[in-house]
């Protein structure tokens, strides 16, 4: 992966195929952590499954054998002075977290997060995500369950929608990254 | 800022436009392979870009949606296009650049882009 709202957008589509009705994606930096957050309400896993989910030769899947999503990830905070961890309980949902060291060589750059929150939106529209990005003490958070209130019975994957979730998104990016 | 209120009235705006919406048998569809696989390989620009061309386009009968693993994971980003009454059409090793010419050509004027098909990759 290039960047991080990449393993974010990946990571967050298990919790979709774990038949979540919610998932909460945190992205908090300090000065001396980026933590990573994914957790959602679906149908969680047993303590046997969540000890082999970072072996890349496990997967739910049934057409082969390899899953690479969360190993990626943990490698990837492996090299940055940080690692990842996962809290499940089966019929409760799953907390996947990731930390990595900001100043560290091998920190991968974080992305393009506005791209990967719109990309879940429109790939599980009837699936709610609650966003919440901090840098320091600044922060803010995109719930989606306040959008569909106001929008009713119209998809949230519309692109008008999409549109406007997509400048909500930028316009609070660039009010933390630099407040005036 | 941009407010909720503002949602408010884009609801307005849209609901009348919804009626117009066509049925779905004549919906084109675009299925993008987004699991790790076609992550990794790019095909999160390549969604937005088919995304922002059908809108760009106003073309209200193609439906843009993201799927798991095709299967040949080795040649991702993968899209597939079903249009109505015709054979599925399997593009691979995709990016951005391509899919204007994909959206003109198939899915507006029903030329396949021979191409860039996994005809041609094979």
């Amino acid at each position: 992966m290039k960047e991080l709202s990449l393993n974010i957008l990946d990571i967050a589509k298990n919790s979709v195929t774990a038949g979540a009705t919610l998932v909460e994606i945190t992205v908090t930096e300090t000065p001396a952590r980026l933590t990573i957050s994914v957790s959602d309400n679906g149908c969680g896993m047993t303590p046997e499954f969540v000890a082999r989910v970072t072996d890349p030769f496990t997967t739910t899947r049934t057409t082969r054998k390899v899953g690479l999503g969360i190993p990626l990830l943990q490698m990837e905070a492996q090299m940055a002075g940080g690692d990842l961890s996962i809290e499940s309980e089966v019929g409760k949902g799953t907390t996947t977290s990731a930390w990595f060291d900001p100043g560290h060589i091998d920190m991968p750059p974080l992305g393009d997060l506005n791209s990967s929150i719109l990309t879940l939106i429109q790939g599980s529209p009837d699936i709610d995500f609650l966003f919440t990005h901090s840098i320091g003490e600044r922060s803010y958070t995109l719930d989606t369950r306040e959008i569909r209130e106001i929008m009713g019975d119209i998809s949230l994957a519309e692109p008008e929608i999409l549109a406007w979730l997509g400048d909500y998104i930028s316009e609070n990016e660039s009010s933390i990254s630099n407040p005036t | 800022m941009k407010s909720l209120e503002e949602l408010k009235a884009l609801r307005e705006q849209m609901q009348s436009k919804m009626n117009v919406r066509k049925d779905d048998n004549e919906t084109i569809r675009v299925v993008v392979g987004m699991a790790t696989c076609g992550i990794a390989a790019g095909a999160r620009p390549v969604l937005n870009a088919f995304m922002e061309e059908v809108n760009k386009r106003g073309l209200n009968n193609v439906q843009v949606t993201q799927t798991g693993c095709i299967g040949v994971c080795r040649l991702e980003p993968i899209v597939e296009v079903f249009v109505p009454g015709q054979e599925k059409v399997t593009y691979v090793k995709m990016n951005a650049e391509k899919v204007p010419a994909i959206v003109a050509q198939h899915i507006v004027n029903k030329q396949v882009v021979t191409d860039y098909t996994i005809g041609a990759a094979e």
